[in-house]
């Protein structure tokens, strides 16, 4: 076990490395960075320059690359542009645990990460937990009752659902839940934000702000999830070993929820560990709908900006949790189900 | 003597009463029997009909055509889906935008199609050291959050590709770059499959008997191999479509899709975000949201209905 957890560590080596790079070499090649600072004033071409020499811009891009790889406090940078390094570098590299600094604030990359966190973290998390308990319940309910009018409407709905653009339910949403309710005098919720500046960050403000965009991002879910777990369900009812608990006279609900549940749900728990670490990046279109700060948002507002220590942060920290969790899920599984075992 | 003689009308009486039937013409009818598909299919000529008949009715200068007189009035006689912020016809808009929307969603497809059967069938039949490489390389594709890429390699090719003209008609090189980035991201899980299903299939005799007879590689995967997993990829292709659809909707939502002044559903809904708007113009988003809806159902329910009928393990009774 010990040895192919070790096996599979080192395999991720080439992959994220692999991927990095290509990443680097199209985000590097995307545009000029500097082409959207200072604003409406376009800088002068000496300050430009001089900018591009402080940024380490004019840098050939694969040499980009080993600095942001393993930092450049090992050679000389030139800064005044008589071509003789006479700085010493400072960044100290990924692989050190610098994700170097974002050119729109000037601050870590990796503490805008890490600032954002949360706030996505706590929108993806209760979206998903709420996702995974309704599916759970409609996906069961429509494999116990095959093809009855239930199921039939359960299955129309999620076949709608999971064809509908997420901005749709959101605007759907927005106009009945904040627009129309409000013109009915009914409570209503808010639409943009974490929390009323005014409240402050409270508790009880961020739920009443996260009410619907988590809807949103529910109804999306469900729709994928329970298609999966009634799929699952029913061929675990089919199959030879339900037959004999029901030979042996158990109660149809033992059977159902006990024996046929446990294997049912199998499955499921590789499709949640192989999608908890896209959470990470955030929901882009949900977040930018309902101006929530997470790190959809982060991604989409400095893609716009081209700044790429952010972006290779965010994108490099989902991959390596993709990874991660891939491992965790296998690993997970063999203990559930005792029939598998890897060597 | 007499048994001899009547041993061939007999069967040819039981060919008379039960015709065969080729594997196609058993797919078309479990295809017909499926309400869900069959509806789907209905639905989607409806949406076909839609922009090809609408594009005889309004001009593409009708759909560009601003008059900031008439800016977000509500649905009417004239304007049967309101007017947008810059006084645009919605209903050309959609009309006009739904052709790009749709010309995205097949196109990218055969991109899709083209890179993740070519990979699959080649990782598939070779094995060794080129397997793994390309299972590698797909498995780094799909460790990528696929939006997140998307807009990536949007921002990259953004302004690199020039209007394109075809038919006296100008479309944004936007489309060309949207077409290729939704080809380019989306081919591995159809590789998976491909791979999978050649994996099975190049050890069984037939495949054998083919390689003694002197059949090339390519001529072995392309004339033996891949006619027999042509089902799967026809089914993913149809569902492919309908994510294609979406994804396009997404990224040209988040302004980095397909440029002004050419229209698509997505970028339509661009411009209606705003809560005002969402507001006090529910027509804006509504119409094209709803036909993305629509479009997007009707495959999936098509490609659905394909998976049944296509597989002919499913002859069960609907």
């Amino acid at each position: 076990m010990g040895q192919y957890i070790v096996r599979r560590l080192l395999q991720a080596i080439p992959l994220l490395f692999m991927t990095s790079l290509v990443i680097f070499i199209l985000l590097q090649s995307a545009g000029d960075p500097l082409a959207t600072m200072g604003g409406r004033v376009p800088p002068r071409a000496e300050d430009r320059e001089r900018l591009r020499r402080q940024l380490g811009l004019d840098q050939p891009m694969l040499t980009q690359y080993v600095y942001w790889l393993i930092g450049n406090d090992w050679v000389m940078i030139d800064r005044d542009g008589d071509g003789e390094g006479e700085t010493p570098g400072t960044r100290r590299g990924v692989l050190r645990g610098d994700f170097g600094q974002s050119i729109v604030t000037r601050q870590p990359a990796l503490q805008i990460i890490v600032d954002r966190l949360p706030n996505t973290l706590i929108l993806m998390l209760s979206a998903e937990i709420l996702v995974i308990s309704l599916a759970l319940v409609v996906g069961v309910i429509s494999a116990i009752r095959q093809y009855s009018l239930l199921d039939n409407i359960l299955t129309g709905f999620s076949f709608i659902a999971f064809s509908m653009p997420i901005f749709l339910v959101a605007f759907i949403l927005m106009y009945i839940f904040a627009v129309k309710t409000r013109e009915w005098g009914l409570p209503y919720f808010p639409t943009a934000g974490m929390f009323d500046p005014a409240e402050g960050r409270t508790i009880a403000q961020v739920v009443w702000h996260m009410v619907l965009p988590i809807t949103t991002l529910a109804l999306i879910g469900v729709a994928g999830y329970s298609r999966f777990i009634r799929s699952n369900m029913l061929e675990v009812i089919n199959s030879d070993y339900i037959r004999t608990a029901r030979a042996k006279g158990l109660q149809e609900r033992t059977i159902l929820y006990v024996h046929a549940f446990k294997n049912a749900s199998l499955p499921l728990v590789t499709l949640i560990g192989l999608d908890l670490p896209f959470l990470l990046g955030g929901a882009i279109v949900t977040e930018k709908i309902f101006a929530w700060p997470g790190m959809g948002r982060l991604f989409i507002d400095h893609l716009e900006r081209l700044d790429y220590a952010v972006l290779m942060g965010i994108l490099m920290m989902i991959t390596a949790a993709v990874v991660l969790f891939q491992l965790i899920t296998d690993l997970l599984y063999t203990w559930l189900d005792p029939r598998i075992r890897y060597n | 003597m007499a048994t001899a003689t009547s041993q061939p009308i007999k069967i040819a009486s039981i060919e008379a009463n039960h015709k065969t039937r080729t594997p196609l013409q058993m797919a078309i009818t479990r295809f017909a029997r499926h309400r869900a598909a069959m509806m789907g299919f209905v639905l989607m000529m409806a949406v076909f009909l839609y922009i090809i008949i609408g594009s005889f009715i309004f001009t593409e200068k009708d759909a560009n055509f601003n008059d900031t007189s008439i800016r977000l009035m509500p649905p009417s006689a004239e304007h049967p889906f309101g007017t947008d912020r810059v006084g645009r016809d919605i209903m050309a808009r959609t009309i006009y935008g739904g052709q790009i929307s749709l010309i995205i969603g097949a196109l990218a497809v055969i991109v899709e199609v083209t890179l993740g059967t070519a990979l699959g069938a080649i990782a598939g039949y070779y094995g060794g050291i080129i397997d793994s490489l390309l299972m590698r390389f797909t498995e780094a594709m799909l460790s990528i959050p696929s939006l997140l890429l998307l807009l990536v390699m949007a921002k990259f090719f953004s302004g690199q590709i020039p209007d394109v003209h075809l038919f006296g008609r100008t479309f944004s090189g936007s489309v060309v770059v949207i077409i290729f980035i939704l080809g380019l991201t989306s081919w591995m899980t159809l590789a998976r499959i491909v791979r999978s299903t050649v994996l099975s299939l190049k050890e069984q005799d037939f495949i054998h008997a083919a390689r003694a007879l002197g059949a090339t590689n390519s001529r072995i995967i392309i004339a033996h191999i891949l006619p027999n997993s042509l089902a799967s990829i026809i089914v993913a292709g149809t569902l492919g479509v309908a994510g294609a659809i979406l994804s396009e909707a997404y990224i040209s939502f988040l302004g980095l899709g397909v440029q002004a002044p050419t229209a698509s559903w997505g970028n339509i809904l661009t411009e209606a975000q705003e809560f005002q708007i969402i507001k006090d113009a529910p027509w804006y988003w509504f119409f094209p949201g709803m036909l993305i809806l629509l479009t997007v159902l009707s495959i999936n329910f098509v490609g659905d209905g394909l998976r049944d009928a296509l597989d002919p393990r499913s002859d069960k009774k609907v």
